[in-house]
């Protein structure tokens, strides 16, 4: 028998190791990669647009993944109360993912137009004020803070070099599209619009100016979530099942 | 040992250190100086105290004639008292902030309406917190110390193994900072940035390179059982560290970064690295405690040898497919969940192969259990090891986990193996190792370990039972139509059930705080070079080697 | 590739390689030259009692 090797040499030991761990990460992670069925062929979805991405930024600072969820499963309950069960298409530009893990709160997947923006903003301040029993922290601080729309380019760039399909033209006009999202009715709003389809355009924060909001950023962000893939030319079965 | 060439290797390694103290000092004041984010300049600064700091230090040692020159055949114990020590302060911590997150579920109040309180950025810092500052340094603290003893050898390098020390509590710092700054890249327990996961893998490549130099000098021929799972649990968290921390900056003066992976691949590489957290960090790690201080403790041999070894290559090949059953039901595809199905199921073979190994290793000496606490703690410590390998299999079977998912259940299973097996075998660990590593007769009080013990058991036992209740029902609810066949729960009667139990388990994590706070003043009375107020009351095998009366047989 | 194939594939090598890893383990564990190596090297490393080299740890017992 070969035991003594492996008992009396510490470098064939660590092999062994790293041999016996790699492969279940090797069968179970690199076929989601080149296997097209993984993720459905959907129309609508389109990377977020700077506002939304800022405000996704701002989610994930917060810590929101902790307590809901974005991941409605393919169970009749959820499918009732939340509605379309999630596909794996729709988080194709989430870097990272923010399926979560824990529903203290409800799952986000689909709220996205569920609420009006003026609901929504009141209740980040404080959630008590429209939903008495809630149990989830005010973020009143949103509203006073003005958004860092310095880098926003630069964050565009770093989500295509990881693979979202910005265009030049989306990194370049960034700073002015962030603004637009907050300016109804304006020439930069619909180049806005043209450029990201379905975005949402309005003064979130209720706040009149074009200088966004951490606020205006998260609501915005919370207002496209699940609203993009159109489920009327969606087809579960073929090359789309799972 | 005075060969040639000793102090000129001493003063060359002296001069590394230096110089890479001063390299870390110069990075932090780049960071210093060069970040436009507030948080990232602070970081920067810690950095460069940090650095300044070792330099000084190393300068004061390299110096210092009056240094007693440690014979080479000693071991070499410093760093890990430091982390001994460290593990108790950051378990307090971690306890609190915990117990604070806790009561704000149960008083929303308590958030205080301030980003720095608000538990979005406290859940990551209490994980965190628990898992690697106090689990790591236990962790460091124990492997350093068993690999020495069963290799019968010094950890190699002058500087190294205190680099590696205060290095990690560097990288605890700079991680639990930032959450509560909003530095964070939301990859459930690998939150940290990309510069601070840098820094950790400089910081643990020179611990596995520590662990390694030693293994590869040990005086026996065979490598004790223990250090496997310690290796294991090494070398893999590199492998998943490395692999699901894949980010790209913004910029190198900006904290934040995106990740490589998006949607479901990002899901499944979160997920492989979560649940082998758990499988090597948690377990793996935790189980080499276990092999080595529960027969060290009662004087026996481990109940079967060739089991630990079944146990051993079953546990590392079965637990990394387990990671799709936090998925099911998703949009991962079904095949990848079958699977982490399986492989979860039959991780309840060997998972209770090692809880017998450990609990049988005490056959012919079940008194101990009630006249040493110390046994105590650790054999119930593998009790709840069994109980939560037992329910982990059960809550990964796909029915059983579309009532669970996303409830409060998971976070009852999370503690019964955090609180009831990672932290109760530590509890054990620290209680053995502070008079070993101190050279005292024994504990401070033996009466307060069992104080510790009933005060920690009574507390997860509120906490779990509160989390199963809260988390059935939940479920339960979400789930339960009226007669007219519509959801008859809205999402908020859900929240609004769940007050109760959120106060209960409050309660529970209350009790273990001041069952850690009993340890911690028993651990400084005894540090301190108390005399031990009950020490008829203890095991010999309590003191320290070289206070230790002969064996009784 | 279709999804059956992908399942198929991936469930069957997950399955010879555990029997394969476990065949080997258990032979490696059992091999009856073994037991007694195993507990002589395990006394020596928890020092209990006197290995067949005595001790030769620093501050062992």
């Amino acid at each position: 028998m070969k035991h003594e090797v492996f008992e009396k040499n510490s470098m064939l030991l660590l092999i062994g190791i790293l041999v016996v761990v790699s492969i279940g990460g090797i069968v179970q992670i690199a076929p989601l990669f080149w296997v097209e069925s993984t993720i459905e062929k959907v129309k609508g979805m389109r990377p977020y647009s700077p506002l939304e991405q800022a405000g996704r930024d701002i989610y994930i600072r917060e810590g929101c993944y902790g307590c809901h969820s974005q991941m409605v499963r393919t169970l009749r309950d959820e499918v009732e109360r939340y509605g379309h069960y999630s596909l794996a298409a729709e988080s194709m530009y989430d870097h990272p993912f923010q399926w979560g893990s824990k529903r203290t709160g409800p799952d986000l997947a689909r709220v996205g137009g569920k609420y009006s923006d003026q609901w929504q903003a009141e209740h980040l301040i404080n959630p008590r004020a429209v939903v008495p029993e809630s149990i989830m922290p005010g973020y009143p601080w949103l509203a006073q803070t003005k958004l860092d729309v310095e880098d926003i380019a630069a964050r565009l760039k770093t989500l295509r070099l990881v693979g979202v399909p910005y265009t030049d033209e989306m990194i370049e006009k960034a700073k002015t599209d962030l603004a637009a999202q907050v300016t109804p009715d304006s020439r930069p709003a619909r180049e806005l619009l043209r450029r990201y389809p379905k975005a949402k355009v309005g003064k979130f924060d209720g706040k009149p100016g074009n200088e966004p909001t951490e606020l205006d950023a998260l609501v915005a962000y919370l207002q496209v979530l699940g609203t993009l893939v159109d489920f009327t030319s969606f087809d579960a079965s073929g090359p789309n099942a799972r | 040992m005075a060969a040639p060439g000793v102090e000129e290797r001493a003063a060359f390694a002296d001069a590394m250190a230096l110089l890479g103290a001063l390299i870390g000092a110069g990075i932090g004041l780049a960071l210093l100086l060069g970040s436009r984010d507030s948080g990232m300049a602070f970081h920067g600064l810690l950095f460069m105290l940090a650095g300044l700091l070792a330099a000084a230090f190393i300068l004061q040692r390299s110096f210092d004639g009056n240094e007693p020159p440690e014979a080479s055949n000693d071991y070499m114990d410093g760093p890990i008292r430091v982390a001994t020590i460290a593990a108790v302060i950051w378990g307090i911590a971690g306890f609190i902030v915990g117990d604070v997150i806790a009561w704000q579920l149960a008083f929303p109040a308590l958030n205080l309406d301030l980003p720095w309180t608000s538990f979005g950025r406290l859940r990551p810092l209490h994980t965190s917190a628990v898992i690697f500052a106090f689990g790591g340094n236990v962790l460091i603290a124990t492997s350093l110390y068993v690999v020495q003893r069963t290799c019968h050898a010094r950890l190699p390098g002058r500087w190294a193994p205190w680099f590696v020390v205060w290095g990690y509590q560097l990288f605890i710092a700079i991680a639990g900072t930032g959450y509560l700054l909003g530095i964070t890249q939301s990859k459930e327990y690998a939150e940290p940035e990309w510069y601070a996961d840098l820094w950790l893998t400089i910081v643990w490549v020179v611990y596995l390179l520590v662990f390694l130099g030693t293994l590869a000098k040990r005086k026996e021929p065979h490598i004790y059982v223990a250090n496997w799972f310690f290796l294991a649990f090494i070398v893999t968290i590199a492998m998943l560290h490395l692999v699901n921390n894949a980010t790209i900056p913004v910029s190198l003066t900006n904290p934040k970064s995106y990740i490589v992976y998006s949607g479901v691949q990002d899901a499944m590489t979160q997920w492989w690295y979560g649940h082998n957290a758990v499988g090597f960090f948690l377990t793996a790690g935790f189980l080499g405690i276990m092999y080595y201080f529960i027969p060290k403790r009662v004087e026996r041999p481990v109940y079967s040898y060739r089991l630990s070894i079944v146990h051993f290559w079953t546990l590392i090949f079965l637990y990394i497919w387990a990671g799709p059953h936090h998925l099911h039901y998703t949009a991962l595809p079904d095949w990848a969940q079958t699977l982490g199905m399986t492989f979860s199921i039959m991780l309840w073979m060997p998972s209770w192969g090692g809880m017998i190994n450990g609990l049988m290793t005490l056959s012919g000496a079940w008194d101990k259990l009630r006249t040493d606490p110390v046994v105590r703690l650790l054999v119930v410590s593998v009790a709840f090891y069994g109980m939560s390998t037992f329910e982990g299999p059960v809550m990964s079977i796909k029915s059983v986990n579309s009532l669970s998912h996303y409830t409060d259940w998971t976070i009852g299973h999370v503690h019964s193996g955090a609180l009831g097996w990672v932290a109760m075998v530590s509890f054990g660990a620290i209680y053995c190792l502070v008079p070993w590593l101190w050279g005292r007769r024994g504990l401070y009080s033996m009466r307060l370990v069992e104080w510790h013990f009933w005060t920690a058991t009574i507390g997860i036992l509120l906490y779990i039972t509160a989390m199963w209740v809260s988390g059935i029902t939940q479920g339960l609810m979400w789930r339960a139509y009226d007669k007219l066949g519509f959801l008859q729960y809205s999402f908020i009667e859900t929240v609004e059930a769940m007050k109760p139990y959120y106060m209960i388990r409050a309660v529970g994590g209350l009790l273990f705080l001041i069952g850690a706070l009993i340890m911690a003043y028993n651990v400084w009375r005894t540090v301190r070079g108390d005399e031990p107020v009950d020490a008829a009351d203890q095991p010999r095998i309590a003191a320290a080697p070289e206070l230790r009366l002969a064996p009784a047989e | 590739m279709t999804y059956e194939t992908i399942a198929t594939i991936s469930q069957v090598t997950s399955l010879l390689l555990f029997i394969a890893m476990f065949a080997t383990v258990l032979a490696y564990a059992l091999w009856p030259r073994n037991g007694p190596r195993f507990e002589a090297a395990q006394r020596r490393a928890l020092d209990l009692g006197r290995g067949p080299d005595g001790d030769t740890g620093g501050s062992g017992q």
